[in-house]
């Protein structure tokens, strides 16, 4: 009777400690390809001219692979002495790659090379080894030209277009060039949807309403956006151009709330939360200019933040009261199949999509007082957890970035509520905004 | 002279006959009178004979006179202006606008006569000064005083007993106000304290406001001068991060609407 007891304890403490030791690993794998490559960056030197800019230009490259969360760098105090410069620099009594695979270094990968002033340009000569390989011969990943002005916003372009070729080589896509859509509150109760690069470079208005505008999403294509626009009238749903930077017809049902909008992959669809009918706000579908309206869920429960997946186009994740406090629950394109996925724990809200429509980031307020919202990961298939923050304030509306790698959310442990970004495992913490109040970020794809 | 002893007579005449008229029973008529003798030509029939009055001979404009008068021996009478024919006595009321001078003709087999009677019209006086009344109360201003929030739990939407009393006494302060403005629009606002989710929030606020307006259509109030709109919680009336101000701004509030 007591081995059986003891045995069914155990049993049971096996069930609940092994998947959750499992879990976290999954989602990482998922989200890091397992075990990180390590690479090692040499500090590049320019001749004449060329080197004046090379202090923003190793800042930047270092930068972007780090960010990547897809490599890992190796410490450059464990670097051998002899750098390279050059494929031809491998040679009798030069430096050897062997140098660099072994410790101290421990790399699997040798970025190098040199810049040059030509015909007015700057020229980088960027060079991938893999030193793991027995001769220079069979190592070269990467042996290309950049070109850039010879400034150093040139050097910061030359060192992203090498490190987005760099990252390619590992399926890492590289940020440079997205944009972060966000709400900025410059004066109190009046929103406006702002936009900045990918760093938090370039922060700039996209609308002046001078009213609430909040809640934006962007289309796969990155041509639209969708938002909340709350005025004097009830809350409504704004489509716009983001080339013509303008209002795109999109007939709002009479209501006394349109909001929270999101697009299907192919643009021509857009879910939303109305109470169209005179209950509780539920889930709606609308072709891009509002015609077409069809009711997906029925429920006396407020339902919001519809989230298509953007993979497969044919499921929704979204944020639901049926079970009292706010949940995720996923359902199909249609509105059947509604199931819930968090545990009816606290307030569970904003959900979004990892790009490989596998994966969800939300917040939570799981074991905090109501508000004090965490980032989560969850696989919606395993239903596997991985907490991001804990506990340093209110983190919320977390969405991905096109890489699949990063995380950028607003978060108030500053004070003000502003916006940061980090690696999908919780590492490499970014502030990005400053200025103002910043919620409610959103990547472009 | 003659003619006024006639007239005399006749008066009386006619006042006898007017009295033995009032009697209850007609005594027997009196025997025929004795014919009398017609010497030489008959007498030439009686001119008619005119009395005629305002009263009162003033009034103020918008008052009215009676035109009063009596005529004999006359077949025809008129009163000009504005009357026309009229019976040999009788009464009229008139209310000119400005002094009229009345004239009233008589004409029968012994000739015609006319005499009149004016009504002095004076100004009306100024008209009397406006009753003293507090300025009208705007909407806004009537809403503000009149009218209290509704408070919720958090993360609900239903009506608590408080709120309950509170939405009565609102009710009957909206159904007065609408008495006062019978096209007025009255917004019931759903709000939310800061810390749910901005974009649930728009939906619990949606339901607040909803919940609020239905308690007070059940209690009478016109509803399609109540509009739910949903601020989420993004007009907060306090910041504080403490149960006080959270509770402050979970609430349905009443504003005047477009």
């Amino acid at each position: 009777m007591k081995k059986t007891f003891l045995f069914a304890s155990v049993l049971l403490t096996a069930l609940i400690l092994v998947p959750l030791g499992a879990q976290q690993n999954d989602i990482v794998i998922k989200l890091t390809g397992g075990q990180q490559p390590v690479i090692a960056i040499t500090d590049m030197r320019g001749s004449g001219e060329a080197q004046t800019h090379m202090g923003v230009f190793n800042r930047s490259l270092y930068d972007e692979i780090e960010a990547s969360g897809v490599l890992k760098i190796a410490a450059k105090s464990g670097y051998p002495l002899q750098v390279p410069q050059r494929p031809q620099d491998f040679r009798a009594g030069g430096p050897q790659m062997a140098d660099w695979s072994r410790p101290p270094a421990s790399a699997n990968y040798l970025a190098f090379g040199y810049t040059a002033v030509q015909d007015g340009r700057l020229v980088l000569f960027g060079f991938l080894f893999d030193v793991t390989q027995a001769n220079p011969q069979s190592a070269q990943v990467i042996g290309k030209l950049y070109f850039g002005p010879l400034t150093a916003e040139g050097s910061r372009k030359v060192a992203q277009e090498f490190a987005a070729d760099i990252l390619a080589r590992f399926g890492a896509k590289s940020l440079a060039g997205s944009s972060i859509y966000f709400v900025r509150e410059e004066r109190v109760g009046y929103k406006d949807i702002w936009m900045m690069d990918y760093d938090g470079a370039n922060q700039k208005p996209v609308t002046r309403f001078g009213e609430l505008a909040f809640m934006p999403a962007v289309s796969k294509d990155n041509t639209k956006l969708a938002f909340t626009l709350l005025s004097q009238k009830n809350p409504s749903v704004v489509v716009w151009s983001t080339s013509a930077n303008r209002k795109l017809p999109f007939v709002n049902p009479q209501a006394s709330v349109n909001a929270s909008p999101d697009f299907t992959p192919d643009g021509q669809t857009i879910l939303f939360s109305s109470s169209l009918g005179g209950g509780f706000a539920n889930i709606f579908a609308a072709s891009a200019d509002g015609s077409g309206i069809r009711r997906l869920t029925s429920v006396r429960a407020v339902e919001t933040e519809p989230k298509v997946n953007p993979k497969t186009g044919q499921e929704v994740v979204m944020t639901s009261g049926r079970s009292g406090t706010p949940q995720i629950y996923r359902m199909s394109i249609d509105g059947t199949g509604v199931e819930r996925l968090t545990s009816g724990e606290g307030d569970a809200v904003n959900p979004s999509w990892h790009p490989d429509g596998e994966l969800i980031a939300f917040a939570w307020t799981r074991g905090f007082e109501p508000g004090n919202f965490n980032i989560f990961v969850m696989d919606v298939n395993k239903r596997q957890l991985l907490q991001l923050t804990h506990g340093a304030g209110r983190n919320e509306n977390p969405t991905w970035a096109p890489d699949g790698r990063h995380i950028v959310f607003c978060s108030t442990r500053g004070g003000s509520p502003q916006i940061y970004s980090m690696l999908a495992d919780g590492s490499n913490v970014k502030k990005l905004t400053g200025q103002g109040r910043n919620t409610m970020p959103v990547w472009s794809k | 002279m003659n003619e006024r002893k006639a007239g005399a007579v006749l008066m009386a005449l006619s006042l006898m006959m007017i009295a033995a008229g009032c009697k209850k029973k007609a005594p027997a008529p009196p025997p025929p009178p004795a014919p009398v003798k017609v010497a030489e030509a008959p007498p030439p029939p009686p001119r008619p004979v005119v009395s005629f009055s305002a009263e009162p001979a003033t009034v103020e404009r918008g008052q009215c006179a009676t035109l009063r008068w009596n005529v004999e021996n006359a077949t025809q009478v008129a009163i000009n202006p504005g009357v026309g024919n009229v019976a040999a006595s009788g009464t009229q009321r008139v209310c000119p606008t400005t002094t009229t001078t009345y004239t009233l003709s008589a004409s029968g087999a012994g000739g015609s006569d006319s005499a009149t009677a004016t009504v002095n019209v004076s100004a009306a006086p100024p008209p009397p000064p406006p009753p003293v009344v507090a300025p009208k109360r705007s909407l806004s201003e009537l809403l503000s005083e009149q009218l209290q929030d509704a408070l919720f739990d958090y993360d609900k939407s239903e009506i608590r007993e408080d709120a309950r009393a509170v939405l009565t006494r609102n009710s009957e302060a909206l159904k007065t106000i609408f008495q006062g403005y019978g096209d007025a629009l009255v917004n019931v606002e759903g709000h939310c304290d800061e810390r749910g989710s901005a974009e649930y929030n728009l939906g619990l606020g949606d339901r607040r406001a909803t919940a609020a307006k239905e308690f007070l259509t059940q209690l009478g109030v016109s509803g399609g001068q109540l509009k739910t709109v949903s601020y989420g919680k993004e007009r907060p009336v306090c910041s504080e991060e403490n149960e006080g101000c959270y509770q402050r701004n979970r609430r349905a509030h009443f504003s005047a609407g477009q």
